[in-house]
C-alpha cells in the first residue's frame, strides 16, 4: 500500500506497525521523533500503530543548526 | 504596590553625602545618572560648578526638546475650599471672596483666552466636593473642549474611577503638587481636610496614570521644608513613574512659595541659585522629564531659566477665578487669589521674549481626534 | 561580592557563550569546539530524517552536560513553529525552544509578530522559550509579559559576521527588559561578543563565526575569554566618553549680574 514518509510517496507491505517500519529503515529510535497524521507519537506507542493506506508520516530528528 | 514603597525606602537617605568636586566631571559624563548622582548634584555648589551643570542641561534639553517652550494659561474656576493649608490663599479660614464660575463666565473666560492663541489651559479649583464637585469640573470641560486641544487639571486628589471619568470627558494632564514630600512637615502645614491624607495625595499620579491621562505634572512647593530633601524625593517620584508608566509624559514644577492672604511665610530660604540648581540636576538625572516654569518667578529670572531646562511655562496668568476677564478692581471683590503672581507679562510679549532668545513659542502643541 | 550567575527559567547557566552546531565541517569538529567553548547552551535543528542514508546522531557529539536547545527553523509562522517546538519536545531532550520564525529568504530577518504568536502558545505548554527576534522593543515588552525566558535580539542578519549593527536598539533593550537580553546572530568577532556584554547583555550565540573559521577550537576559546572579558568590564562599571570643559559662565552668570 501506498503511504507518505517525509513527503515522498512509498509503497510498503500492509499490516505492518509503526515500530516495524521504523526498524525496517534502520533508523536508531532514540534518536527520531515521530508524527503520524499530524499527531506526535511517543515513543512507547509506536507498536500499537498499524499503518493504513494514505498514511502521513513524518520522521525528524535532531541536526546541526544555530 | 505603589511609590509610596519606593519613597519608604529612600526615606533615611543621606543627602549630607562626601562628596569630591572633582568627581563631579565623572558624575555629568555618565550617559546615565543612578540616584545617588542625582543627589550629589544637588550638593552645595559654586557658581563654576553649577555652569557645568547648565552647560550639560542645556546640551540635554535642546536634545530632547529642541528649542520651543510650550506655552499655556491657568484657569481658576473656584476658590471654595474645605482644606486648612497654612501656606495657600485658599485656606478654608482665610476671609476672602469666594467665587466660583458660571458656565457662562467660563465661556467669556475661554473666548479671552482663544485669543491671545493658546489652546492648552489648565484648569484649577479648591477643594470642594459641593461647589466644585467632579460633576462641576466636567462640565466645565465640556465647554473648554470648543476651545481648546488640551485640558490639563489642577484639583483636589480624586480616586481612580474619578480619574478615568474626567479622562473620558477630555482631560489630558493632570497637575498635582505634594507640595512636601516631607510626612512631619506635611501634617503640620495641612492643618485639616481632605488633603491631610499624605498618601492619598502621593498616589493619585498613579491612579491618574493607570487611567490614561496622557501627562502628569507633579511638584514640590518650595520654602516648606529644605529644597534639597523636596527636589530629591521630587526626582525619586519622578523616576518611579517615568519606570513605570512609560508611554506618559511626566513634567515637575518647582512652585517657591509666593506672598499670599493669609501671610504665611515659609521657614526655608529657595535662592535663585538652588531654583537653577534644582532645575539643572532634575534635568541631568531625568533627560526626558518636562520642567515647567510658572509665573510665581519674576521676568528676569524666567527668562534666563529658558536656555536652562525649563519646556513649558505658563502666560498671561492670573490667580483669580475668572481673572482673566472678571475686573476684580470695580467688582470689589478683595483679595480672592491663591498667590500672588511675579510675571504679568501677556502671551504676545512671552512670544516676543522666546523669539529674541531663539526659541518658538508652542500654542498647539496636538488635538485630540 | 554576590555571585554573577545567568539564571534561566530557574536553572543556572554556567557560560554566557551559547553556541550553535551548524555549519561545521564535521561533528567530531563541532565537538571540540563547543568543548572549547565551554558553552553550556548549545542549539541544534529538526529537520526531516533521510531514511535512505545512514547518519550520525548529532547527539552523540554533544557533551551530556550540556542544555540542548533546539531552534523552529525552517518555521515560516507561529504555527509551524509551535508544531517543530512539540517535536522537538518529544525527542525527550528537554523543554527548551528557541523560537526562529523567518519568511525573509533574502537576509533571513525573523518575524517578529509570528515570534510572539508562537511564543504565546509554547509558554502557555510548559516550554521554556528563547525567541529570537528583531530587536524592537515593544514587541520585546509584549514578549516578556508572554512568559519568555529570555529574549534574543539579532545583532546582525545570520551569518553576516557584520557585528553589532543593532548597538543602540540593543542598549535600550538592555536598560529596559528585566529578563536576559542575549544577542543572537551576525556576530563575527570575539569583539562583538565582548561589545555586547560591555552593553550588559546576559549571553551571546555565536554559530558561523565559530563554525567556518579556520581553526574553530581556537576561535571557540576566543570567544569564551572575550565573552568572560565583556563581562567582568560590564560588571566592574565602563567609564563613559568624557565631555569637555568651559571656562565662563555664559548660562548662570546672570545669578551673579554678571555681564
Amino acid at each position: 500500500m501506498i503511504i507518505k514518509i517525509n513527503g515522498k510517496s512509498e509503497n510498503i507491505e500492509t499490516k505492518l506497525r509503526l515500530n516495524e517500519l521504523i526498524r525496517n529503515k534502520n533508523l536508531t529510535p532514540a534518536a527520531v521523533v515521530i508524527e503520524y497524521n499530524g499527531s506526535i507519537i511517543l515513543k512507547e506507542k509506536w507498536a500499537d500503530i498499524l499503518l493504513n493506506e494514505n498514511d502521513n508520516i513524518e520522521i525528524v530528528s535532531f541536526v546541526s543548526g544555530g | 504596590m505603589s511609590f509610596y514603597d519606593t519613597y519608604l525606602k529612600y526615606k533615611d537617605f543621606d543627602l549630607n553625602r562626601d562628596f569630591n568636586l572633582s568627581q563631579l566631571t565623572t558624575c555629568l559624563n555618565k550617559d546615565k545618572l543612578e540616584l545617588t548622582d542625582f543627589a550629589n548634584l544637588i550638593l552645595p555648589l559654586d557658581g563654576q560648578h553649577l555652569e557645568a551643570l547648565a552647560q550639560k542641561a542645556r546640551a540635554l534639553t535642546l536634545k530632547y526638546f529642541g528649542k520651543t517652550i510650550q506655552l499655556y494659561t491657568p484657569i481658576y474656576l473656584s476658590n471654595y475650599c474645605s482644606n486648612e493649608c497654612i501656606y495657600c490663599g485658599f485656606n478654608l479660614h482665610n476671609r476672602i471672596t469666594r467665587k466660583k464660575l458660571s458656565l457662562e463666565e467660563l465661556e467669556n473666560e475661554a473666548r479671552f483666552i482663544y485669543d491671545t492663541g493658546l489652546r492648552h489651559v489648565l484648569i484649577l479649583t479648591g477643594e470642594s466636593r459641593q461647589e466644585s464637585p467632579v460633576s462641576y469640573i466636567k462640565d466645565c470641560v465640556e465647554v473648554l473642549k470648543k476651545y481648546f486641544s488640551s485640558i490639563s487639571v489642577e484639583i483636589y486628589a480624586l480616586a481612580e474611577d474619578e480619574y478615568a471619568d474626567l479622562v473620558k470627558s477630555g482631560v489630558d494632564g493632570l497637575t498635582i503638587y505634594q507640595e512636601t514630600y516631607n510626612e512631619n512637615i506635611y501634617d503640620k502645614v495641612h492643618l485639616s481636610g481632605p488633603k491631610k491624607d499624605f498618601r492619598f495625595r502621593l498616589d493619585a499620579p498613579e491612579r491618574a496614570a493607570a487611567c490614561g491621562m496622557r501627562s502628569i505634572n507633579i511638584g514640590a512647593l518650595l520654602g516648606l521644608s529644605d529644597w534639597r530633601q523636596e527636589v530629591f524625593y521630587l526626582g525619586l517620584h519622578a523616576k518611579y513613574l517615568q519606570d513605570k508608566f512609560s508611554s506618559i509624559d511626566f513634567s515637575v514644577s518647582l512652585p517657591r512659595l509666593r506672598p499670599q492672604t493669609g501671610n504665611f511665610v515659609p521657614e526655608f530660604d529657595v535662592s535663585d541659585e538652588n531654583l537653577v540648581q534644582a532645575i539643572l540636576a532634575l534635568r541631568i538625572f531625568l533627560p526626558r522629564l518636562g520642567i515647567t516654569i510658572s509665573t510665581r518667578e519674576d521676568p528676569l529670572l524666567r527668562n534666563n531659566l529658558v536656555a536652562l531646562g525649563v519646556t513649558r511655562m505658563s502666560a498671561g496668568s492670573t490667580t483669580y477665578v475668572g481673572g482673566h476677564t472678571l475686573d476684580y478692581s470695580t467688582h470689589n471683590l478683595g483679595s480672592s487669589s491663591q498667590f500672588e503672581i511675579n510675571d504679568k507679562r501677556n502671551v504676545l510679549e512671552i512670544q516676543a521674549m522666546l523669539k529674541e532668545k531663539g526659541y518658538q513659542a508652542v500654542l498647539k502643541d496636538w488635538m485630540q481626534v | 561580592m554576590a555571585a554573577d550567575i545567568l539564571e534561566i527559567a530557574g536553572k543556572e547557566i554556567k557560560s554566557r557563550l551559547f553556541i550553535g552546531t551548524g555549519k561545521f565541517s564535521s561533528f567530531s569538529l563541532m565537538r571540540e569546539a563547543i568543548k572549547a567553548s565551554e558553552a553550556q547552551v548549545v542549539t541544534v535543528a529538526l529537520r526531516r530524517v533521510d531514511t535512505s542514508s545512514k547518519q550520525d546522531n548529532i547527539l552523540d557529539y554533544i557533551p551530556k552536560d550540556c542544555i540542548l536547545m533546539p531552534n523552529t527553523s525552517g518555521a515560516r509562522n507561529a504555527q509551524e513553529a509551535v508544531r517543530i517546538a512539540r517535536l522537538a519536545k518529544a525527542a525527550g531532550c528537554g523543554n527548551w525552544i528557541k523560537v526562529e520564525v523567518i519568511s525573509d529568504n533574502k537576509y533571513l530577518l525573523p518575524d517578529n509578530l509570528e515570534t510572539l504568536e508562537a511564543t504565546e502558545v509554547l509558554v502557555k505548554e510548559g516550554f521554556v522559550v528563547l525567541p529570537y527576534m528583531s530587536p524592537d522593543l515593544s514587541i520585546a515588552k509584549r514578549l516578556v509579559q508572554a512568559g519568555a525566558s529570555a529574549v534574543m535580539p539579532l545583532g546582525s542578519p545570520i551569518g553576516s559576521n557584520r557585528g553589532v549593527k543593532t548597538e543602540e536598539l540593543i542598549r535600550i533593550m538592555v536598560e529596559e527588559i528585566k529578563i536576559p537580553v542575549i544577542v543572537d546572530a551576525g556576530l563575527g568577532r570575539p569583539s562583538d561578543a565582548c561589545l555586547c556584554m560591555e552593553l550588559g547583555c546576559s549571553a551571546v550565540l555565536i554559530n558561523t563565526a565559530i563554525a567556518v573559521s579556520d581553526n574553530p577550537v581556537n576561535m571557540a576559546r576566543a570567544f569564551s575569554q572575550a565573552v568572560t572579558a565583556g563581562r567582568e568590564a560590564y560588571l566592574s562599571g565602563i567609564p563613559s566618553q568624557g565631555g569637555s570643559a568651559s571656562a565662563s559662565s555664559p548660562l548662570t552668570g546672570f545669578l551673579r549680574k554678571e555681564n
